[in-house]
């Protein structure tokens, strides 16, 4: 049974939307069950995936046995890199599903059947572009969390929601498209869809503006679903209405899931030697990306309640992704990996507090924070972890994602992108140590940019239920774990790197990270 | 706004055609996608392997049937996610009791002659549809086509009579439970290959339990039970997409 | 080495395609209806489609003759009776006088797709009607902006 893992772990959600199609329309009650048993499986298939890959390197399975000759069947292929989105999204899935019993109402009107048929279908969706080696069913799998996604956060009861989800839509569907056009520009160059095929082609005759345009087509339509900076202006609004629950699976996944893509097209499709060999357009990328990891900071700064202020942090990290692995070196683009599981933990930590925290409401003003160490304790410890993830202290991921990142910009030369790192942390440290003292001391007239009327703060109606408790403290152990696991794993994405043909690090710079040391001043 | 729109249609018009310059000719039979190994392959093998003549078929639901299977989630993805978003259960019990032949709708004297000609067309064109999937071994046809036209007969009941005359035929939990069906039974043929010590969707294993002479008819009769999913999706979802948009989710007396 | 003109020619459909998505794109983007915006989304993806069926097109050469001498239809469906050869030898067919199957077969998950994704549209678009009483973008922000309408 082991050797048919990697379809396994696309299945097990997938079965599991199909049954609750078939059952929850009767029994809705089998729905949630349904939904945490599945995504439990998931987080013990994902596990074993993770070692076997760990110890054999690479992993691929034949849907069909359609083997040779290569490309004429759909492969799926998991290295050190995707193993570990995979246990990421398994995790994360996992945990939201834990978190959503509380969450969800139990009438008709509320959906939870539909909830958890398009949950576990985002979740196929995710677990099925993390583990492809086919670049158009790349496309498929896109297309249904992209889907899912939609309908998740078209759901809920606030009528901004849906006219954010509509700019989704159109943003999501173009970035869609042009990622298929680009696949259609190297089928058409190539004669190839699977991903190694592809790279083979174009290892041999890399000169071509046929591949120039392909590359440029999928990394425009990957940053469009990204959300980097310029083109990332419907995330905010789209995270901020939707409902919590499909928030909290959405924004911690989605994004990070197309960073993902964007490095496997780099490494994998296009391969290191053709994307970084000519040109100086990767130091243009790690502009971009500057710009965006400020404008998000900046933004993240002027927004006066607390989810429009996550979902700002989001297009930060996008930033920091993209720069990563744009920065043309080993630490820079292992970084970047790490992140993408990092910044999962993290933001699901954040959003999972917020949504305890807001309850159905969209807006939850800063200030409302006042008292709140005193009236919610154990959230707000959950949500100080994933704070301090986001600020950057050790032992949290935060930290070693940014000394990963740092490290790549020293070696890379490039002080912009460190700088921006730098500030865009002490900008975080800014924003939570300001809410932690509105929490702590209350906040006064005058200060903080906050001189309205003291808002008289009403109980919240939403009180933290055992399932939130263990899914957000689930979330905040991980926030820890992955950053002490952190030699490890930084350890399996190198070993990826290195088959994936990666050059080796210069010798290492070795930059102490004393930056990330004032920051306890605030 | 507007102009800033047209300069970044411009850009990406000109990016494309900047990669036309270097595109084999069209139609070129020695182009890397026309002559490459994968489309000969797909050509010369589809009889023997799956002894399918339309290669299309053969593509779509045994050597890239992995793709086609999420393909119909989507599908299903699709009518859950309209059900989701525009379901709104405004008269609680009633809803499915209420039969169409007990209050005549408005403005149905008018509709003799549209539905007269809709009632005599309704059979044809379903028994077309079932030729259309049978025929999607050697023809152009399947699932997908075959799915579309059951879904399109319900239709034509709902826009010549009105829609609860279709959904006293097909009814919301029905088409609900056939668009997780449909693609149960695909992902299910899958698995069964899978349980008989294949590798996922490898139709060769079900010579074990289907009658067939071999591997290759085996796979013949895989890629067709896998097609029936299809359609059973197709056709529910379609339908379910229209009832859902032309009642404003209601699922009452539509459009 | 034919001229840019010669190549503009003979890849006429793509030409055609690069223009339907440019104005498919530019409803998308300009568009402050979100009706026309649908409506560039399709054009848009319609686009596509034409795209990848040109790539299938082929014609073989000169060879568009079947085995009994009559012209065969260029699509890849195998001709009648060439049956019993096509199981022992494969290789006796020739790839060159069929279509490439391979992009109409992707097209037909885009072509799903992107029905999929219309069908949400809409009901995204129909649940705005009815929030806002308008499809106009412009009038559903000027609603937003109004302060009673703020909804917490």
């Amino acid at each position: 049974m082991t050797e048919h893992f990697p379809v396994f772990i696309v299945l097990i959600p997938f079965f599991g939307a199909l049954l609750c199609g078939l059952l929850g329309m009767r029994w809705p009650r089998v729905c949630p069950g349904i939904a945490l048993a599945g995504m439990g499986l998931a987080v013990v298939v994902a596990a074993a995936i993770l070692q076997r890959v760990a110890e054999v390197g690479e992993w691929s399975y034949f849907v069909g046995k359609w083997e040779q000759p290569r490309g004429i069947g759909i492969e799926l292929r998991v290295d050190g890199i995707n193993a570990l989105v995979l246990s990421a999204v398994a995790v994360v899935g996992w945990l939201v599903a834990v978190f959503s019993p509380g969450r969800l109402g139990r009438d008709e009107e509320s959906k939870p059947t539909q909830f958890y048929i398009l949950f576990l279908l985002l979740m196929t969706g995710l677990f099925g572009i993390t583990v492809t080696g086919d670049a158009f069913n790349l496309y498929v799998m896109i297309e249904i969390s992209a889907l899912t996604g939609y309908a998740l956060l078209a759901m809920g009861p606030h009528s901004r929601a849906r006219l954010a989800t509509f700019n989704y839509l159109i943003m999501g569907t173009i970035g869609a498209s042009f990622y298929l056009l680009g696949v259609g520009y190297l089928y058409l160059h190539t004669g190839m869809l699977n991903m190694a095929g592809i790279h083979t082609v174009l290892a041999a005759n890399p000169a071509s503006s046929v591949a120039l345009v392909a590359f440029t087509l999928i990394m425009v339509g990957l940053w469009l679903k990204m959300a980097l900076f310029p083109l990332g202006g419907w995330l905010p609004n789209v995270y901020t209405y939707g409902p919590p629950l499909a928030a909290a699976a959405a924004a911690p996944l989605v994004t990070k899931v197309t960073v993902y893509v964007m490095v496997r097209m780099m490494v994998t499709v296009f391969g290191w030697k053709w994307v970084f060999g000519g040109g100086g357009w990767n130091e243009a990328v790690v502009w971009l990306a500057v710009v965006a990891i400020l404008a998000g900071a900046l933004m993240a700064l002027a927004a006066k309640d607390l989810k429009r202020m996550l979902c700002c942090l989001i297009l930060s990290e996008v930033g920091y992704m993209v720069g990563g692995a744009w920065l043309a070196n080993r630490w820079g683009m292992t970084g970047a990996i790490y992140h993408i599981l990092g910044d999962a933990f993290m933001t699901l930590t954040l959003f999972l507090a917020a949504g305890v925290l807001a309850g159905r409401a969209a807006i939850f003003k800063l200030e409302r924070f006042e008292g709140m160490f005193r009236r919610q304790p154990w959230v707000m410890a959950a949500f100080a972890v994933g704070a301090l993830g986001m600020i950057g202290l050790p032992p949290t991921c935060g930290f070693f994602s940014k000394w990963f990142l740092i490290r790549g910009g020293l070696e890379a030369g490039h002080y912009g992108y460190v700088g921006a790192l730098i500030v865009s942390s002490l900008i975080n440290a800014v924003l939570f140590f300001r809410i932690f003292e509105i929490a702590v001391f209350g906040s006064k007239p005058g200060k903080h940019g906050y001189d309205g009327p003291q808002v008289v703060v009403e109980p919240d109606g939403v009180k933290a239920k055992g399932g939130d408790l263990l899914a957000l403290y689930g979330a905040a152990a991980m926030v820890v774990v992955v950053g002490l696991g952190s030699g490890w794993i930084s350890g399996v994405i190198q070993r990826a790197l290195e088959v994936n043909g990666v050059p080796l690090a210069a010798p290492a710079v070795l930059a102490p990270a004393v930056d990330e040391t004032p920051t306890n001043d605030h | 706004m507007r102009a800033f729109g047209l300069i970044i249609v411009l850009l990406t018009g000109g990016l494309l055609l900047w990669g036309v310059r270097d595109f084999p000719l069209f139609g070129a039979a020695d182009s890397p996608a026309n002559g490459g190994v994968v489309t000969a392959y797909y050509l010369q093998h589809t009889m023997q392997d799956a002894r399918v003549p339309n290669a299309v078929t053969t593509v779509l639901a045994d050597y890239r049937s992995y793709d086609t299977m999420f393909e119909t989630a989507v599908i299903f993805t699709a009518g859950i996610a309209i059900f989701a978003i525009l379901r709104v259960f405004d008269d609680r019990g009633g809803r499915r009791l209420r039969k169409s032949q007990d209050a005549p709708v408005k403005g149905d004297q008018y509709r003799i002659i549209v539905g007269t000609t809709s009632r005599l067309l309704i059979a044809p064109i379903q028994l077309f549809a079932l030729y259309v999937l049978v025929h999607g071994h050697h023809s152009p046809g399947g699932g997908f086509q075959g799915g579309v036209i059951i879904g399109a007969s319900f239709l034509l009941l709902a826009v010549a009579r009105n829609l609860q005359t279709s959904l006293d035929r097909f009814p919301e939990r029905r088409f609900l439970a056939m668009g997780a069906g449909g693609v149960l039974i695909y992902a299910g043929t899958g698995l069964l290959c899978m349980l008989l010590g294949r590798n996922f969707l490898d139709y060769g294993a079900l010579q074990a339990v289907l009658p067939a002479t071999g591997p290759e008819m085996a796979r013949s009769h895989g890629i067709f039970a896998v097609e029936i999913g299809v359609a059973v999706t197709v056709s529910a979802s379609m339908f379910a997409v229209y009832a859902m948009l032309a009642s404003r989710g209601r699922l009452k007396d539509g459009l | 080495m034919p001229t840019p003109f010669q190549i503009l020619l003979h890849n006429f459909n793509y030409v055609c395609y690069v223009v339907l998505l440019m104005i498919g794109l530019h409803a998308m983007i300009t568009k402050r209806n979100l009706i026309k915006k649908l409506i560039g989304m399709s054009v848009f993806s319609t686009a596509i489609i034409l795209f990848y069926v040109s790539i299938g097109v082929n014609n073989g050469g000169d060879m568009l003759a079947g085995h009994d001498g009559r012209p065969v239809g260029n699509i890849p469906v195998l001709e009648h009776g060439i049956g019993h050869d096509a199981i022992t030898h494969p290789e006796t067919i020739d790839p060159r006088r069929y279509a490439n199957p391979l992009p109409h077969v992707l097209m037909l998950t885009a072509i799903v797709v992107g029905v999929a994704t219309l069908g949400v549209a809409l009901a995204i678009t129909q649940r705005v009607f009815q929030d806002y009483g308008t499809l106009e973008e412009d009038e559903i922000l000027a609603q937003l902006n109004n302060p009673q309408e703020n909804d917490d």
